[in-house]
């Protein structure tokens, strides 16, 4: 089965007075099968986590580790850690004109399962997974997010979710900007690939809206970059109810 | 990236409606000639060489450059019914499509002794591309090359510079009533080539002409296409495709003169660069003279520079005397294959040398399919594909 460790990670970013640590000392272990919910205020370290576990090169890692299965994921380029069985849907996933979304998720697939799959079954299965998330089939033939609106980005996000299958996928703030039917949907692909019981889920989220699609196994409250407190999905109904005050104020303290 | 830009919202560009004072052919420093000794020396600051590094002309631009005789050997292979002359330089169908419009051109003019005439007989359709090869044997060397296409003829010609030279050379395009020319220069010199050159166009009446310039080569490349009308319902495309690796200086000046009423021309040249000081130079500019009521026009360059150390200038230049038109538009935008995309495309399993690849290859895929000699398609993607494993090697 297999397991995303982290044990006591730090990561700076290049800030103009010097490096700025952000995480500081995160611990969790996601294991296949699992959903983890990642909540916090702004500025928390959220989303800091996720592109260090994907490899984004402007964040450093100062200290601790990161095991996909024992393997040192902190060693691997970003390719190799997508290759792992490691996805990050983005927040804000970037344009990348003149390469089609078909020509990309082709050339994606290829890459993480190791050849390239068979072209009529593929043509298919983007299909099928296009119909499910109700995206219109002309969007395959549209250069990657070049145009695409906050729901059309997420929805294109999930797409390659399902089409990847990873044995960890990071949510980052997949629920940001989407208006109520748009959340569903997405909502409602992460719970079918979920319900492989192949993949381990960190869905980050600043709002407990989600979660009412999402249902997590765990909870874990962010602040002044590591977890400050974890618990059940009962977790999160106190925070909607109390919100992260007295998390910012405590982690103000100590930091 | 950026997309389309607006006309008037271009990186570097600037749109005059109405009478300019001083047309666009008025800008440079001297006006048109055959004669070399019309122009002066330039020295870089003039709005013409500003982008040039004369340095590397390697003498074509002050006269110390001399014809050695070792400069280039020409082939020109022809289909049947097209006849090939050299002839001397009082042919009287030399400099008719246009006058040098610097002084390297003019140079050249000057000092070439041969000159090589293609005729295309009127009504001739070519199934084959004539092909015209110049290969560069290390010397100095001054060309003139006429392709003349007879009425309602059709035609594709294949000009292919390799090898190393120091050229300067002028190529015209005598495009007859009804004719159709297509001509696709590539400069694929040695990395040590200096080629400076104009291609002047003259678009006789309902006549088409495209040109598909390819610049990947040589050390200093400079060329000047031109397009002018001799009579109405003309219309040129103009295409072009660069790769400008380290060190490399590719220029591209474009010059369509619209002066005739109810001509169409349409611009679009998009360029790679990689490399410490890769350097590429697109000048793109369009006359709509006030006799040319009906004028069709539209022009784009589009740049993407894939690693740090490049340089882009780009600028679209659209002049319009007279309101009674059909269209006319121009946009120029230059993007960097950024880190953040390439961290996109990784975050999904693709190696990096592959994520430039897919992109650089989708840059280029449209151009490359206007060209419509899928022979030359091919060779062309090959070539790109070249470019790029050099770049990730």
């Amino acid at each position: 089965m297999a397991t995303l460790e982290i044990h006591d990670l730090h990561v700076s970013v290049e800030a103009e007075n010097g490096p700025r640590e952000i995480l500081r000392g995160v611990d969790l272990t996601v294991k296949q099968g699992e959903t983890h919910a990642i909540m916090g205020p702004n500025g928390s370290g959220k989303s800091t986590l996720a592109y260090s576990l994907a490899g984004h090169p402007k964040y450093t890692i100062t200290g601790g580790t990161v095991t996909l299965d024992g393997e040192n994921v902190l060693e691997m380029s970003v390719d190799e850690r997508a290759r792992a069985g490691v996805f990050l849907a983005m927040q804000y996933p970037v344009e990348v004109p003149g390469v089609s979304v078909s020509n990309f998720l082709r050339t994606s697939a290829t890459a993480v399962r190791g050849e390239a799959p068979k072209l009529r079954t593929w043509v298919k299965e983007v299909k099928e997974a296009m119909e499910r998330l109700q995206m219109d089939p002309a969007f395959a033939e549209r250069n990657v997010n070049e145009g695409f609106s906050g729901g059309e980005k997420k929805r294109h996000e999930i797409l390659q979710l399902e089409l990847l299958k990873p044995k960890i996928a990071i949510l980052d703030e997949t629920d940001s900007g989407l208006d109520v039917d748009a959340l569903r949907i997405v909502s409602e692909g992460v719970n079918r690939v979920r319900e492989t019981g192949e993949v381990g889920t960190l869905l980050i989220t600043h709002y407990t809206r989600i979660l009412r699609y999402i249902k997590p196994d765990f909870v874990h409250v962010f602040a002044n970059g590591r977890i400050a407190e974890s618990g059940g999905a009962e977790l999160a109904d106190k925070l909607e109810e109390e919100g992260y005050e007295a998390y910012v104020t405590k982690g103000g303290v100590t930091a | 990236m950026a997309d389309n830009t607006p006309a008037g919202s271009t990186t570097d560009g600037a749109i005059q409606v109405g009478g300019p004072r001083q047309p666009i052919d008025a800008r440079v420093s001297a006006p048109a000639s055959y004669d070399v000794a019309d122009f002066p020396v330039p020295h870089g600051r003039e709005e013409e060489w500003r982008f040039t590094p004369l340095a590397r002309l390697r003498g074509l631009h002050d006269g110390t450059a001399v014809a050695d005789g070792a400069g280039i050997k020409v082939e020109v292979s022809v289909p049947e019914g097209v006849t090939v002359e050299t002839v001397g330089r009082d042919d009287a169908r030399l400099g008719k499509a246009g006058k040098p419009v610097d002084r390297v051109a003019a140079q050249a003019y000057t000092s070439f002794e041969k000159a090589s005439v293609v005729s295309v007989p009127k009504e001739t359709v070519l199934t084959e591309p004539i092909r015209i090869s110049v290969r560069g044997e290390g010397g100095v060397a001054f060309g003139h090359q006429v392709v003349e296409v007879g009425a309602f003829a059709e035609a594709v010609v294949v000009l292919d510079h390799t090898g190393d030279a120091t050229l300067a050379a002028n190529v015209e395009y005598l495009i007859g009533d009804g004719a159709k020319l297509t001509v696709v220069s590539v400069q694929d010199w040695d990395r040590t080539a200096v080629h400076a050159a104009q291609h002047t166009a003259l678009v006789g009446r309902d006549a088409s002409f495209k040109s598909v310039i390819v610049t990947f080569g040589g050390d200093l490349v400079r060329l000047h296409p031109r397009v002018v009308y001799g009579a109405p319902g003309g219309e040129a495309e103009l295409y072009g495709l660069y790769f400008t690796d380290n060190g490399q200086h590719q220029e591209h000046r474009l010059f369509v003169d619209h002066d005739t009423p109810h001509c169409r021309s349409n611009v679009a040249y998009k360029g790679a660069l990689q490399g410490q000081d890769a350097h590429a130079v697109w000048i793109g500019d369009v006359l709509i003279r006030a006799a040319a009521e009906g004028t069709d026009t539209y022009e784009l360059n589009r740049n993407l520079v894939l690693t740090d150390g490049a340089r882009v200038d780009s600028v679209p230049n659209l002049e319009i005397e007279t309101g009674e038109i059909v269209g006319a538009g121009h946009a120029s935008a230059t993007g960097r294959f950024d880190d953040e995309q390439l961290f996109y495309l990784m975050a999904r399993g693709i190696p990096a040398d592959e994520a430039r690849r897919l992109v650089v290859r989708g840059f280029f895929a449209e151009l490359v399919q206007q060209i419509g000699i899928p022979e030359l398609e091919e060779r062309l993607i090959a070539k790109i594909e070249a470019e790029l494993e050099a770049s990730v090697a």
